[in-house]
C-alpha cells in the first residue's frame, strides 16, 4: 500500500510573540485538514513532535478530544522525519487509512545550549566550551574546504541564494536579500563561518494529512506520494557533532546511509530528483550535504554553486523556500517544512519560488545531533 | 593553599610527573576511545583496558569560538573579559582524534596538519581557591 500526502498546512516561520508553539501547531493543523477537505474527527491517528514548545499530543486540547492515538516523537532534528516514517508505516501496514503528522516549536533567541548529560557526555565537555553545534559545523567545513578546495566566496554565495529564495517565500522569516559582501564581512562566529552563514533557532509549525494511496483522490486533486522515508543514526567512525573523540579511520555519515536507503526504497536515483531540500544549519552543511546525498562528487560544489546551479532556475535547485538559513530552525517543524515545500513544488503551487519545468520527484534531507539523518522522496 | 584538581576524574593522569590523556582500548578489536569507556563503540566488546595516549599529534581540523557560550560553559570569564578560544581535533598516532581547546586563538597561526603537544593547565579557579586543570593543545614551539 502506497502512502499519499493529501493535506498540508504551515504557520509562518520566524517570531510570533502572540502565539504559543502549540497554537501555531493548531493553526497549521487546521490548514492541513482544510486542504484535505476533512475534519479533525476523520483523522484516525497522529504522530507529532516539539522540542521546546511542550508535548505535541496536547494539540488535541486545541483540535478536539476524539480519542485517537497521538504519539509524541522526540528525535532532535529528525523529529519531523521520524514522525513521517511512523505515519508512513502505520498506513503502509494497513492499520489506518488516514492520519496526521504535526511538528511545531518555539525556541529562545541565540544558539541552542545543549546539556551534555542528556547525550551521555561528561559535564567537563560543556564546562570548557565544546558543547556547541556551531563548532562542529565550522570544523567539518574547515576540513572539507582544505580537502576539496571550496572557497570562502562559495560559502557566502550559499547564504546569498538562501535569502533570495526567502524573499520569494511569504512563509519565510528572513525576507530581505543580503549581498555576498555583507555576508562575508558580518561578525565571525566560528571560523570560517560568519553570522549570516548560520541559521538561528526560531518558531513555526507544519502539519500534513496522509492517507492510503488508493483513497488519495477522495481528498486531493493533486496527491503527492511518499515513495521513501528513511532515518539513520551514526556508525562507528563517522565525524559527528558532540564527539569528544573520533576514530582514526573515517566512514560515511548517517546522511550517506539514509540517502542510499531512500533511493533504494523509491527505486530512483539522485539524477532523477527535480528539487532538493537539504539540511542547511549553516552554509557548509548545504555544500557538504549536496555530495553526501549523492547529487555531486566531493569538490564539485565549488563550480556548481559559482555557476548558479543551486538557484531556483538552476540545474539542481536546493532549498527553494530559503531553507533553515531563511526560515530559522524550529526543530520540531523543520523537517516537515521541507516536505511542505516539496508538496507545493510538485503541485506547482510554489508561486514566486516555484522551480520551472513541471517537477515530478522531490527530495528532503535533515541532519542533526548527535549524528542522525532522515530523508524523504516525494513523487507526484 | 591552592590545590590543583582535574576538571573530571579519569580524563587524564593527575597528579603525575608527565600527565597524559587516558583512553580505553578494546582488547577484541584494538580500537581506542576517549574518554575511557566501559564498552567499545566499534565492536560492542566489553573487555577494555585503560592506557595513556601520546602527548604529541597533528591538528586534523579547528575553529575559533568567537563568542562566549551560554551555560553549561563554566569559566571565570565575564562578557567583558571573554577571549575567543580555539577548538580542534588532534590526531594522536595509534590512538584517536581527541577534541580539545587550543592555546592559540589567532586563525593566522593555525593550519590543518600542524604539530601540537597536549599540555595541562589551569582553566578556572573555584570559589574555595582550587585551580581546575584541563587539557589543551599547544603548537609545537
Amino acid at each position: 500500500m502506497d502512502v499519499a500526502i493529501v493535506g498540508i498546512g504551515i504557520h509562518p516561520f520566524g517570531r510570533t510573540p502572540s502565539l504559543t508553539g502549540l497554537q501555531q501547531g493548531a493553526y497549521a493543523s487546521r490548514l492541513a485538514l482544510q486542504d484535505a477537505g476533512v475534519e479533525w474527527r476523520d483523522i484516525q491517528f497522529a504522530f507529532g513532535g516539539s522540542i521546546s514548545a511542550g508535548s505535541a499530543d496536547t494539540l488535541v486540547n486545541e483540535l478536539g478530544l476524539t480519542g485517537i492515538p497521538f504519539i509524541n516523537v522526540a528525535n532532535g532534528c529528525a523529529t519531523g522525519g521520524s514522525s513521517l516514517i511512523s505515519a508512513f508505516n502505520a498506513i503502509k501496514s494497513g492499520q489506518y487509512d488516514i492520519g496526521m503528522v504535526a511538528g511545531f516549536d518555539k525556541h529562545d533567541r541565540g544558539a541552542f545550549n545543549a546539556d551534555p548529560k542528556a547525550l551521555g557526555i561528561g559535564e567537563w565537555y560543556g564546562e570548557v566550551g565544546m558543547m556547541m553545534t556551531t563548532q562542529f559545523f565550522a570544523m567539518k567545513i574547515q576540513k572539507y574546504m582544505h580537502d576539496y578546495n571550496i572557497s570562502t566566496d562559495t560559502l557566502a554565495k550559499v547564504s546569498e541564494k538562501a535569502f533570495i529564495n526567502g524573499s520569494k517565500n511569504p512563509n519565510a522569516w528572513r525576507r530581505e536579500p543580503i549581498s555576498v559582501e555583507e555576508i562575508a564581512s558580518s561578525m565571525m562566529v566560528n571560523d570560517p563561518l560568519t553570522k549570516y552563514m548560520f541559521c538561528s533557532p526560531s518558531e513555526g509549525a507544519v502539519s500534513l494529512v496522509l492517507c492510503r494511496a488508493d483513497h488519495a483522490t477522495r481528498y486531493s486533486n493533486t496527491p503527492v506520494y511518499l515513495k521513501a522515508a528513511t532515518m539513520k543514526s551514526r556508525r562507528f567512525g563517522s565525524f559527528e557533532v558532540f564527539a569528544p573523540s573520533q576514530a582514526l579511520q573515517q566512514v560515511d555519515g548517517p546522511t550517506v546511509d539514509a540517502a542510499k536507503a531512500a533511493f533504494e526504497m523509491a527505486g530512483v536515483g539522485p539524477g532523477d530528483m527535480d528539487v532538493l531540500q537539504l539540511q542547511d544549519t549553516e552554509v557548509g552543511a548545504e555544500i557538504m550535504h549536496m555530495a553526501e546525498n549523492g547529487f555531486c562528487e566531493h569538490g564539485e560544489q565549488e563550480a556548481l554553486i559559482q555557476a548558479g546551479a543551486t538557484h531556483i532556475g538552476g540545474a539542481m535547485p536546493v532549498n527553494t523556500d530559503g531553507g533553515c538559513l531563511a526560515n530559522g530552525e524550529p526543530i520540531g517543524a523543520s523537517g516537515l517544512r521541507q516536505v511542505y515545500e516539496n508538496v507545493l513544488q510538485l503541485r506547482g503551487q510554489a508561486g514566486e519560488h516555484q522551480v520551472p519545468g513541471d517537477p515530478k520527484l522531490a527530495y528532503t534531507h535533515v541532519y542533526g545531533a548527535p549524528g542522525i539523518s532522515a530523508v524523504t522522496i516525494l513523487q507526484k | 593553599m591552592t590545590k590543583q584538581v582535574p576538571i573530571a576524574e579519569g580524563l587524564f593522569t593527575w597528579p603525575a610527573e608527565r600527565p597524559a590523556l587516558l583512553a580505553s582500548r578494546c582488547k577484541n578489536c584494538g580500537i581506542a576511545s576517549f574518554p575511557a569507556a566501559q564498552s567499545c563503540m566499534a565492536c560492542s566488546g566489553q573487555d577494555v583496558a585503560v592506557e595513556e595516549l601520546p602527548g604529541r599529534g597533528t591538528l586534523w581540523t579547528w575553529t575559533i569560538q568567537q563568542f562566549m557560550p551560554k551555560t553549561p560553559y563554566r569559566s571565570n570569564e565575564t562578557a567583558e573579559t571573554f577571549k575567543p578560544y580555539g577548538v580542534g581535533y588532534l590526531e594522536l598516532p595509534g590512538g584517536v582524534r581527541v577534541e580539545g581547546r587550543l592555546t592559540e586563538n589567532d586563525p593566522q597561526k593555525l593550519h590543518i596538519g600542524m604539530e601540537m603537544d597536549v599540555v595541562f593547565a589551569p582553566f578556572r579557579t573555584e570559589e574555595n581557591g582550587d585551580e581546575v586543570i584541563n587539557f589543551f593543545f599547544q603548537p609545537v614551539a
